[in-house]
């Protein structure tokens, strides 16, 4: 399928064909117009950004001690530097196709407007800028040597995302030499970040053991899987928030109760467990019977018969499903704002009761909702490269 | 084997008669909230974290506002630096909560002093004194001519819809016999939104509240608060009920604060009072309630200074008002009721005798 190419006649015949389509073009037209206008002169003229320029550290990082936050400076450079390398190698021979133009045009903008128009510390600008270099360089250089690299390295590069998880854990929270800074200092774009990655991380695995249990034979397994889904899927979120919130307090003696970020984290990865797990069997479901007889009676045990044949069919069925979800979470974990955790909403909130900036809730609000929006559009995008990736019709063309 | 498990079941009895003996035979103090708080080096303490002028995060990521000052004043008072308080955001839904299980030493988070909240049969807490007398109360545009709660008869009044604010409203027009139209909404923000659009001629909620909205709205003079308060919202830190001594060493610091007011000692010349105090040993009243003598300090299980360490860290109970909700702040609320009882207030401490 074809799709047709924007044209000037094509817009004409389609919008301008009669005169009342004209007219309802015309009206639609002015109406965006005026609307567009008026939301423009606000953000330009009328709104009052101090409250987001004087508080960009509360909103990227809560209450992380100033005098730890190089840490956090390192790990944003690491990730830099390892995006920077995947994306060069997964493009490999040096290429830049209009698509890599456009991003490192986006993300050089960012490093220099952004930082302008949020009036950041000269340092702080700087810092950005170096961390946009860093990783248009290493993009640039992976992509010019990639050819050179021996094979059984480039294996290896995938690995680098889970040994940067575990470095990011220990650069945040400290130990192994660092100073310990506590979960109840997380805030910010940082706690929401961690909280949903934590999540999305955990319930994907636990979602598909949930799944395969709903579908074994054995009828222990099967109604355990079924009771725990349905019943996570019969509680709303917040309840479950406030019940790990507020029993485990009780029921642990104090001190023996993990902190109140990572009772979040859990909470939020059970919870996303059971529906992941019915996306996932509902990829199960579309699978023909005869894929797991076919692996059986070639004499494949039944772990492997599921661990190569049926969950990488099921899984790419289930994957926008899947993806869906985890987007779902990252927007639940404003909810944390309801326990009182200072994730990106409950900063929000305590900027907004700061008596310098009372009733500056629009702006605020129209920040976090462009935050939220560039994190589930990058979700968005990364699941729709890798459901072009994973298609086989698309890898046996190339 | 019968005789082993009756030893079993004596076996908690045994323990806990052996609990009751250490605690009596210290002789002093024998919290086990302050001696928690001493051990860990640091006080946990509830705020509500969103509330403007009472607890909110700086830009610089520090906790202000009039309760999160209390949280200050205890820290000082027991641990000796202000700095020692570890804040927790809570909701008013799990405040209680996060007290009897011990989550956190201190409560100060605008909470309504209540019979049923005090009561042990109730959410059985106890009360330190009240830092804060509020009440709600009505606000209406200045040019709309009202000056009671009687002109208000017919009219519509935006209220939160669910509050105890709806009830109290509704229970002191049915008592003037006025009738009127309530707009209830689902949030303060789309309330207040309202309000300002025109679509009822009054708004009513806590007068603090009020008063800190109206900062935020376009033309600020242009509205007042009518004079009637509808209810009585004693705010007050609380603790829990089965640690007296601990509630008595915050009632006390909370005391310290005020009564430090009423003698005229501030942030500023504390240290001039320590020293005059020092050197003048007929002042016997500054003496002790300063620590230079007696054992006030000893008697509640705090340090001999533990007024002197509050009022340095936060200043006096007149300052705390004022840099937070007063003329020191964007809401300017008027001392009201919080005026010393020497001023025709409230505040009134007892005697440190």
């Amino acid at each position: 399928m074809t799709v047709p190419s924007l044209t000037f006649s094509r817009l004409r015949r389609e919008l301008f064909a009669t005169p009342v389509d004209s007219v309802i073009t015309l009206a639609l037209l002015g109406f965006l117009l005026a609307v567009g206008t008026a939301f423009l002169r606000w953000v330009l003229f009328q709104a009052q950004w101090a409250v987001i320029q004087a508080n960009t550290t509360l909103f990227a990082v809560g209450r992380y001690p100033i005098e730890q936050q190089w840490r956090l400076w390192l790990l944003t450079g690491l990730l830099a530097a390892a995006s920077g390398l995947c994306w060069g190698l997964l493009r490999g021979r040096g290429t830049w196709p209009r698509n890599d133009q456009l991003a490192a045009g986006i993300l050089i903008a960012l490093a220099v407007i952004g930082s302008w128009a949020l009036k950041l510390e000269l340092p702080i600008q700087l810092r950005w800028w170096g961390i946009t270099a860093l990783l248009l360089m290493v993009r640039w250089a992976a992509g010019r040597w990639s050819q050179a690299l021996p094979a059984p390295l480039l294996r290896l590069v995938p690995l680098v995302w889970p040994v940067l998880y575990l470095v990011g854990m220990v650069l945040i929270s400290g130990g192994l030499g660092l100073m310990r800074v506590p979960p109840g200092e997380w805030g910010g774009l940082l706690l929401t970040l961690l909280e949903a990655s934590f999540a999305i991380l955990l319930c994907f695995p636990l979602g598909i053991l949930l799944a395969l249990g709903r579908r074994s034979e054995l009828p222990l397994l099967r109604w355990g899987s079924v009771v725990y889904i349905e019943f996570i899927r019969g509680a709303p979120l917040i309840t479950l928030l406030f019940l790990g919130q507020n029993i485990l307090g009780f029921l642990l003696p104090g001190g023996l109760a993990p902190d109140r970020v990572w009772r979040a984290a859990w909470v939020l990865t059970f919870f996303a467990a059971a529906y992941v797990a019915e996306a996932v069997r509902s990829g199960l479901v579309a699978l023909p019977p005869g894929q797991l007889e076919a692996a059986r009676s070639l004499g494949l045990p039944m772990h492997q018969a599921l661990i190569h044949v049926v969950l990488p069919q099921a899984l790419r069925v289930a994957l926008p499903a899947t993806v869906g979800q985890f987007i779902t979470l990252l927007q639940d974990t404003t909810l944390l704002s309801l326990i009182g955790l200072l994730d990106l909403l409950g900063t929000a909130r305590t900027v907004m009761a700061n008596p310098e900036f009372l009733g500056k809730n629009a702006e605020v609000y129209l920040v976090l909702a462009v935050l939220f929006w560039c994190c589930c559009a990058a979700l968005g995008l990364g699941s729709r490269a890798l459901e072009t990736r994973l298609n086989p019709l698309a890898t046996s063309k190339a | 084997m019968v005789r082993l498990r009756k030893l079993a079941l004596c076996a908690p009895l045994l323990v806990a008669l052996a609990l009751v003996g250490c605690a009596s035979d210290g002789g002093g103090i024998q919290s086990q909230k302050l001696n928690g708080v001493k051990s860990r080096g640091k006080l946990l303490c509830g705020v509500d974290g969103k509330l403007p002028g009472f607890s909110f995060v700086s830009p610089d990521g520090s906790y202000s506002g009039l309760d999160v000052d209390v949280c200050r004043a205890v820290a000082a008072a027991t641990l000796g630096d202000p700095s020692k308080v570890e804040f927790r955001d809570l909701n008013s839904s799990e405040r209680f909560a996060a007290l009897a299980s011990g989550e956190i030493d201190l409560l100060s988070r605008n909470t309504t002093y209540t019979l049923s909240r005090d009561a042990s049969g109730g959410n059985g807490l106890s009360f330190a004194p009240t830092v804060f007398y509020d009440g709600q109360g009505v606000m209406a545009p200045k040019a709309a001519g009202i000056n009671s709660l009687k002109d208000l008869a017919g009219k519509p009044i935006c209220v939160e819809s669910g509050t105890t604010t709806e009830l109290n409203l509704a229970d002191r027009m049915r008592e003037i016999k006025a009738t009127y139209t309530p707009l209830k909404f689902q949030t303060g923000d789309q309330t207040y939104a309202a309000y300002l659009q025109g679509r009822c001629v009054a708004v009513t909620s806590d007068r603090s509240q009020l008063a800190a909205k109206r900062t935020s709205f376009p033309d600020p003079a242009g509205h007042v608060l009518l004079p009637e308060v509808l209810s009585k919202e004693p705010l007050t830190p609380v603790t829990v009920n089965a640690d007296p001594g601990w509630a008595d060493a915050v009632r006390w610091t909370i005391y310290g604060l005020m009564q430090a007011e009423e003698l005229g000692i501030t942030q500023a010349n504390i240290d001039a009072k320590v020293a005059e105090a020092k050197a003048n040993p007929n002042q016997a009243d500054l003496r002790r309630f300063l620590g230079v003598e007696g054992d006030f300090g000893k008697q509640l299980g705090l340090p001999a200074d533990f007024v002197v360490q509050a009022v340095k860290a936060v200043g006096n109970y007149g300052e705390l008002f004022e840099r937070n909700v007063g003329q020191g702040s964007k809401l300017k609320l008027e001392r009201g009721l919080n005026r010393q009882w020497s001023d025709g207030g409230l505040i009134y401490s007892p005697p440190f005798r």
